[in-house]
């Protein structure tokens, strides 16, 4: 699906959308009247410092606001864009000052739902769609912390070898289902049912505590995560 | 309090010797500890050695007599990378101090996210943040003390940038993509990994200092990372909408007074430093005394 058809298919009352320097500003109507702000990355764009200022900018913006209108934020972005430049200024800083405005907005309570509908990697992926309260994709999109490519190189193994051993595990492979298994992906869409219903159930599900490792647990691909935090809660209040 | 110099190098130490070095002696108290031999399960796909604490040690102690939470990675196994359990024991020392209303020290040594894990490990990073933001939403701080060998990259980077203050020494290094994925990626004319110098200047602790991506500037001491981290303990915790608003003000000051800046010497020179070719060589205590009348600060704008 294009950004068009699933902005189509997530509004049919209608929605205004913008798109700039590969990132998008809107609102759109849900099926109850209500508005639904929208911002993302699109066109497999690289977030640098411009274009993560920009939009914590606006993040802050709606959370000022004194209604708690929902936050979609899509997503089909390449890394944290990697310059010289990027790093003198602190890109970290910046891309952190993102995903703290999603946190805080999600907390003073407007929701934040992420949408992946393409990539996304590395820095650029925490600060947009892993800052997110519930994470959806659709089928087609491809997150990844690193391509299997560059993890050869880094890890020192032939690229081979790493794709049989991607077979065995979702741990470190590239994917939207080795993501989904270790609890990053709230859902997976059908694009064959109304994005509007699907977005709908999300929205009407309860905000909550962060339940990714439980979700990791139940789907098989992080077996440790949940049980090795709650011990360390355990063990913390018992002294 | 006073910092005498102990002698210890905090670059060259372990974690755990940062830890004893740091803390009231004997106060530190290890939660998961080695005994109990809580390794990656996924390590051993790839054939590689394990750790009994995964290169992430957690646990309560005091310092200065107040009682606080820490971590501290270990930079000399897997470069102090995020993985499955190393991320989770953050994780849950930092839910356990909203709980408990404590304070927490990060002592970061990391290259970022553990390639051999890097789902686990890219999710743990996304959990550790928000349990910072919930943590510090609750009323507590969380310090970074960043002066490892192995600096503050990545995904580790990101997580510094969600602490309440930060202290850094000279070899501290605070980024996104390190100089061998911006090469990898965009060529060594983009960056060559090999120019140490050029990497000081782009992303060491003097620079992140200067431009106010650190609040405290200490030697490369155990003792100095103490006095700082008990002044840092005074600082304001609080992470609201008013705060976000200061930190998007100096974020967008920064952008625009240092934007055009081709390197760490461009920027220096802007902020009125005479001759930013010195900055390199100065004396710690030279250099602060330089930096804290020109520099950037973040006080309640982080």
């Amino acid at each position: 699906m294009t950004l068009a058809d699933i902005l189509i298919s997530l509004f049919p009352m209608g929605h205004v959308a913008e798109e700039r320097d590969g990132l998008i500003f809107g609102r759109g109507t849900l099926p109850g009247g209500d508005p639904i702000h929208i911002l993302g990355v699109v066109d497999q764009t690289a977030l640098g410092v411009e274009g993560a200022l920009a939009l914590a900018g606006r993040v802050l913006e709606i959370a000022a606001s004194a209604n708690s209108d929902p936050i979609l934020v899509v997503i089909d972005s390449a890394s944290q864009r990697m310059s010289r430049r990027d790093e003198l200024l602190g890109l970290s800083e910046y891309l952190a000052h993102l995903a703290k405005a999603l946190l805080l907005a999600e907390t003073s309570g407007h929701r934040t739902i992420g949408l992946l509908y393409g990539g996304s990697a590395a820095g650029a992926f925490i600060a947009t769609a892993l800052s997110t309260g519930m994470l959806a994709a659709l089928p087609g999109a491809h997150p990844a912390v690193m391509d299997l490519a560059s993890m050869a190189r880094v890890t020192k193994l032939p690229i081979e070898v790493l794709t049989a051993k991607a077979e065995t595990t979702p741990v470190f492979a590239p994917g939207l289902d080795n993501l989904a298994k270790t609890g990053a992906i709230h859902a997976i869409w059908d694009p064959a049912r109304p994005l509007s219903d699907q977005l709908a159930e999300l929205l009407t599900s309860p905000a909550g505590d962060d339940c990714r490792a439980q979700l990791g647990l139940d789907r098989g691909g992080r077996p440790k995560a949940a049980a090795i935090a709650a011990r360390v809660i355990a063990e913390a209040r018992r002294g | 309090m006073t910092a005498l110099p102990s002698g210890l190098s905090w670059l060259e130490a372990s974690a755990r010797q940062r830890l004893a070095a740091l803390l009231d002696p004997g106060s530190f108290a290890e939660f998961i500890g080695p005994e109990q031999r809580e390794r990656s399960p996924h390590l051993r796909l790839f054939d590689l050695p394990e750790q009994f604490d995964d290169g992430m040690i957690v646990g309560r102690a005091t310092l200065c007599r107040t009682p606080v939470l820490v971590a501290a990675q270990e930079g000399r196994f897997m470069g102090g990378a995020f993985g499955e359990v190393h991320g989770a024991k953050l994780t849950g020392l930092l839910r356990a101090a909203a709980l408990l209303g404590r304070d927490v020290l990060i002592l970061f040594d990391t290259g970022g996210v553990r390639l051999q894990e890097a789902n686990a490990g890219e999710l743990a990073i996304s959990e550790i943040m928000r349990a910072i933001v919930d943590l510090r939403r609750a009323g507590n701080r969380v310090i970074g003390l960043i002066g490892g060998r192995a600096g503050c990259y990545g995904g580790g980077g990101l997580i510094a940038g969600c602490c309440s203050a930060l202290i850094v020494s000279e070899q501290g290094r605070i980024s996104v993509s390190g100089p061998e994925v911006i090469e990898t990626n965009k060529g060594v004319e983009e960056f060559d990994s090999r120019d140490r110098a050029l990497v000081w200047r782009t992303m060491g602790g003097k620079h992140r200092y200067l431009i106010g991506g650190a609040d405290g500037y200490v030697a490369d001491d155990p003792a100095a990372f103490r006095a700082a981290t008990q002044s840092a303990l005074g600082r304001s915790p609080g992470l609201d909408l008013s705060m976000l608003h200061a930190e998007h003000q100096r974020l967008t000051r920064r952008l625009a007074r240092f934007g055009n800046a081709r390197d760490g010497t461009d920027v220096w020179s802007t902020l009125g430093i005479a001759d930013p070719d010195a900055i390199p060589g100065l004396a710690d205590d030279d250099f602060r005394h330089l930096a804290d009348a020109c520099r950037e600060v973040a006080d309640d704008a982080r």
